[in-house]
């Protein structure tokens, strides 16, 4: 069973507070009736399914309610990182630029 | 001494003889003392044979002393208490402790598998896969055979009278196993200051100590073990677990203990809890889970009489047991020697120590040679003679790599063998942590990998096998994982022990035979599955490669005990017939649990009532009181209908459903989900997130709105009242508020936080009760005299506020079951006030409570479809004939509009919803029917689609069914098919979905 740091609260909790909620770092498009049927269908149901570390959203719902993203490696489940949402990773997964 | 316990040794072990303790196996009535485990009493009591293996039948005895046991597996106590697979070797007896054997059939002393020898025959490695292939119908006739056969024991079918609990803990430093390295590095983390735990699987901590003859600091080790066990006793920050099992290692150093409190004491004696399960985080870990000794693998190894070399000297230095009286030693290592002093100062006869090596110089084999205990070195036992009991050795000389044998056989006659093939480190709760094992050539042994979690290895587990040095290492990982939570640095201390170097072991995984292993007598790697060496070869020519895929094609390992004795020689014995070594081969995937842990252990209090929670309404108890039968809907008690005396389901709801449609119904819709949403962009939100348009829906309006996932498929529905210019209330279905806000959440967090909107739920804020039925305006005007209820005033989907029977309340003009209906909410306290309130005015029309069938039935009269009924996350809003409700201009994207505009979404001949009605008018179909266009068709058919709602309309006066079916729309009036499992047909027609009052004039009155 993990533990995560919510970057709210402020503590770090046990993981059955916390419910997954999917990859992080996925926006909506902007116009979504403008896009092919191709890269709608990415944005619907592609997803990274990385060994090793991965950019990811938490919620923290028997806590304070709100979304976190987390960096985790998928390996050895180890958390390297919390951060709110908005924020960006301190921690680059391979492939990712560091700017991002 | 007691005359039935002739194996007794006259005096020593740590057993209390003033307390004699009676028990029974297999009926029989033995006795031992207390501090005995039902493996010492029986073998102190002369029991050789204790069970019946899995394939062959074949007789079985105590082999080890610890959870590596494979064969003494037991059935303890009867009835409801009764707990199957467990080791006697770990088994404390108590007064009247009943116990038998899980296999044998039809009994102990004769099973048919053995007599017949039919049995394994028709087991070879992958019986799974190979024998029972045909016919498929038979298998579970041979399955149920097979378990009978096998004999794995029988579940308690009655409930538990036994009470489990949990325990969360957090410490600094967990540490597993209380031998001497376990101990060591406790004291040095509790003298920093650490909160340590110490958990052990024995009745009490010391570990090899409890048996061993060894001194620490000049004494014997006793005083220490003693000593230390004081001193973590009286310190606050310790907490010492005896009977504790560390059954698994999970992520984030969380450990799981089974404590086991009271089984071993006598029922009604117990005043603790039976087992508790400990839940604990710890930041640092150490693992001093000690070495499993690995038996030699030679030919009829598994003849009771044949045992570990460790185990025979627990037995007699620990419990004063000598299982034997004439014993033979078989060893590739020195440590077996100290099991011949042993028993030859337990004034037994020592026969020989026959040792593979080519000589034997040790300081062990020096005292047992002063002893006068004779050493055949350069010889293996190769076999041995016996069938229920052990009554010879086959020894002959083998050459130096052990790979074949090199001269004359001789018998030595004898009733014990030990043996001893090495140590193997139990790096089970390492491996757990997802670490490779990495192979030691020294130690001839795999020993933990690099873990990714706080932990260290201490003593034998980390291939350290002398006392001081487990003492040693123990202390400083004591210390250093201290350290590193941040306590207090200390200079361990350092015990003193007298050690000398011991003479290499040879490693040996395979004793050769005369014959080819496939010819030669079974030479047992696992002795609980019945895997021998030549299956294992076998699996290798068949071509399986992975030792994984071995693992399952022989059955290697799956035993109760995991493979805690066979492991390591069956990896050695399959690295040899591949042609490859050790380390390329590998180990099995370690899991949870190390020994098996009981169900009621995981449950705890998690029963009954407190397994989930039930949630009932405010009018709760008037249901109750008004003998309403109950359906589950979520963690929701709805009232599914009112029975009057006499009545069944269908004449409570046939006559529930016409008091609606002809006078007035009363519904708890207190459960329907509440969502209050607030804030200057509510609105704009809502569109967002609904198929239709919210901006300009008016202060004291409602609107029916259906939520798509971004797929395209509807999600849920329900009705959302604007409360406010910057306040809404949204209903959702009684199942799926929960998911509903976290959804709303999720997009408001994730996506859009520069709307200003917040969500709060409130369904259990109210009481709702719903009024419907022509005469329900009526008997609200009786309780409501502030809100204007007329027609042309208090319009269908509008709302107001006001009070009804005297309490504050909103009032909702909307409708689920086409009549006239006023949703009635009000503080949830007042609700039954309300409730009694309007069953009391509504007397005069005979008023009737409904319950979720009656509303169901209504509804589906009326063709509204319920998520989740009618809907299985696949079916978009055009698939339920919506396209009503799907906003076509709306400036934002709402959430699924661009999905329902791909390919898949828009072609032909989706499943689309439609009505049926039945060509008897009497018949109901089953729902979940399957729908076909030709009922003759050779299978397979083609599938039409399936019958998702179905119910018998007493209005009506026929059948009622929502159906989805490819093309529905476009294929009124044609007649479908639905076959049933019987063989039986219902024919139908398919007709538009709204059954009854298709204009909806009955609710805009």
């Amino acid at each position: 069973m993990l533990q995560i740091h919510c970057p709210y609260c402020r503590e770090t909790r046990a993981e059955e507070e916390f419910c997954y909620a999917g990859e992080a770092h996925i926006t909506r498009p902007p116009d979504p009736r403008g896009l092919s049927d191709e890269a709608w269908s990415a944005y619907l149901f592609l997803r990274k399914n990385p060994r090793g570390l991965h950019h990811e959203m938490w919620r923290h719902t028997a806590g304070c309610g709100r979304f976190l993203n987390a960096t985790r490696n998928t390996v050895s489940n180890e958390m390297l990182e919390t951060y709110a949402m908005g924020e960006q990773p301190s921690v680059p997964a391979p492939g990712e630029g560091e700017q991002r | 001494m007691s005359p039935t316990q002739r194996n007794r040794l006259a005096e020593g072990g740590r057993i209390d003889r003033g307390q004699p303790v009676h028990f029974t196996f297999n009926g029989r009535s033995l006795q031992g003392f207390r501090g005995d485990t039902l493996a010492s009493a029986l073998l102190a009591s002369g029991v050789k044979l204790v069970g019946r293996s899995f394939k062959y039948g074949r007789p079985r005895g105590i082999v080890g002393h610890g959870a590596e046991e494979p064969n003494a597996i037991l059935q303890v106590e009867r009835g409801a208490r009764t707990i199957p697979n467990l080791r006697a070797t770990q088994v404390e007896i108590y007064e009247g402790l009943e116990a038998s054997s899980v296999a044998g059939w039809p009994s102990l002393e004769f099973d048919l598998k053995s007599i017949a020898g039919w049995f394994g025959a028709l087991l070879p490695p992958g019986f799974y896969y190979k024998t029972f292939m045909w016919p498929a119908r038979l298998w579970m006739t041979y399955e149920r055979v097979i378990r009978k056969a096998a004999g794995l024991g029988t579940a308690p079918t009655e409930s538990d009278p036994d009470s489990y609990d949990k325990l969360n803990h957090h410490c600094d430093v967990l540490v597993v196993g209380a031998g001497p390295a376990g101990l060591a590095a406790a004291l040095a983390a509790a003298a920093s200051g650490a909160r340590v735990i110490i958990a052990d699987e024995q009745q009490e901590p010391g570990g090899s100590l409890l048996s061993s003859r060894a001194a620490i600091n000049g004494e014997a080790c006793a005083a220490w073990l003693s000593e230390s066990c004081a001193r973590l006793q009286s310190s606050e920050s310790v907490v010492v677990l005896p009977r504790s099992t560390v059954f698994g290692y999970y992520d984030h150093n969380f450990l799981a203990i089974l404590e086991r409190r009271s089984d071993h004491l006598a029922p009604g004696q117990a005043t603790a809890t039976r087992q508790r399960l400990h839940r604990v985080r710890a930041r640092q870990v150490v693992l001093a889970t000690g070495a499993i000794e690995r038996p030699l693998v030679f030919a009829n190894n598994d003849v009771p009489g044949v045992m570990l070399a460790s185990a025979v000297s627990t037995y007699v230095n620990r419990y004063a047991v000598a299982p034997g009286h004439e014993l033979v030693v078989f060893t590739a290592n020195d440590g077996a020697y100290q099991c011949a002093l042993d028993w030859n100062r337990a004034g037994r006869r020592v026969v020989a120590v026959v040792d593979v090596r080519a000589a034997a110089n040790g300081p062990l084999p020096q005292a047992c040679r002063e002893a006068g205990i004779e050493i055949i070195a350069g010889h293996a036992v190769i076999d041995v003679k016996g069938g229920k009991a052990a009554k010879a050795a086959v020894i002959a000389p083998i050459d130096a790599d052990g790979t074949s044998l090199c001269g004359p056989t001789k018998v030595l006659q004898c009733d014990l063998v030990a043996n001893s093939g090495g140590w193997s480190p139990a790096i089970h709760l390492s491996s757990q942590t997802g670490t490779k094992p990495r192979w030691s050539d020294e130690i001839i042994g795999f020993l933990p990998g690099d873990s990714p979690q706080a932990q260290r290895s201490v003593g034998a587990v980390a291939g350290a096998y002398t006392l001081g040095a487990c003492l040693e290492d123990g202390a400083k990982a004591g210390a250093a994982a201290a350290l590193d939570c941040g306590c207090k640095p200390v200079e361990p201390d350092a015990p003193d022990t007298l050690e000398s170097q011991e003479q290499a072991p040879q490693p040996l995984f395979l004793v050769p035979h005369q014959r080819s292993t496939s010819r030669a007598p079974k030479q047992f790697v696992d002795f609980q599955l019945d895997v021998t060496a030549a299956a294992i070869e076998l699996a290798a020519r068949e071509g399986y490669e992975s030792v994984e895929h071995v693992k399952r094609y022989t059955a290697l390992g799956f035993g109760t005990d995991q493979g805690k004795l066979g492991n390591i020689n069956g990896i050695a014995i399959l690295a040899r017939a591949l042609g490859q070594d050790i380390p390329s081969t590998g180990t099995t995937m370690f899991r949870p649990a190390y020994t098996p842990v009981t169900f009621g252990a995981l449950a705890g209090r998690d029963l009954g009532e407190l397994f989930d929670p039930e949630r009932y309404t405010a009018m709760h108890r008037w249901h109750e009181e008004n003998g309403a039968k109950w359906e589950n809907v979520g963690q929701w008690k709805r009232p599914w209908y009112y029975p009057r005396p006499g009545e069944g389901l269908q004449q409570a709801v046939d006559r529930e459903c016409l008091a609606v449609r002809n006078s007035v119904g009363l519904l708890d819709a207190s459960t329907l989900g509440k969502i209050d949403i607030q804030g200057r962009d509510a609105a704009e939100f809502l569109t967002r997130i609904y198929t239709n348009a919210y901006m300009k829906l008016g202060v004291g309006k409602c609107r029916y709105g259906l939520m798509l996932k971004e797929d395209g498929m509807i999600f849920d529905d329900g009705v959302t009242a604007r409360i406010d210019e910057n306040q809404f209330l949204m209903h959702t279905t009684s199942g799926g508020a929960a998911g509903v806000l976290a959804w709303l959440e999720s997009w408001h967090q994730a996506e859009w936080p520069e709307l200003e909107v917040f969500f709060t739920s409130v369904t259990d804020h109210w009481a709702t009760a719903t009024l419907t039925g022509p005469n329900a305006r009526k008997v609200l005007t009786k309780l409501c005299d502030d809100i204007d209820l007329s027609a042309g005033q208090f319009k269908f989907l509008e709302w107001r506020e006001g009070s009804v029977a005297g309490i504050a309340a909103r009032v909702y003009r909307i409708s689920f079951t086409g009549e006239l209906t006023y949703e009635i909410n009000v503080p949830a306290h007042y609700g039954r006030q309300l409730w009694e309130a309007l069953i009391a005015a509504g007397e005069e029309f005979g008023i009737t409570p409904y319950g979720t069938e009656t509303m169901h039935v209504l509804r589906a009269e009326k063709g509204f479809i319920i998520v989740g009924q009618d809907t299985d996350g696949s079916m978009t809003p055009f698939d339920m004939n919506m396209a009503w409700i799907v906003g076509k201009n709306k400036a934002f994207s709402f959430i699924g509009e661009r999905s329902l505009h791909r390919s898949d979404t828009a072609r032909e001949g989706r499943k689309q919803l439609v009505g049926l009605k039945t060509l008897d008018p009497q018949q109901v179909i089953p729902e979940g029917s399957q729908i076909v266009n030709d009922p003759n068709q050779a299978p397979p058919m083609s599938m039409q689609g399936h019958v998702t709602s179905s119910y018998y309309s007493a209005n009506l006066g026929h059948s009622i069914a929502l159906a989805v079916v490819k093309g529905g729309l476009s294929r009124l009036g044609e007649r479908v098919f639905c076959p049933q499992a019987d063989g039986s047909v219902v024919a139908a027609d398919i007709v538009e979905s709204v059954f009854y009052d298709p204009n909806g004039e009955r609710q805009n009155v």
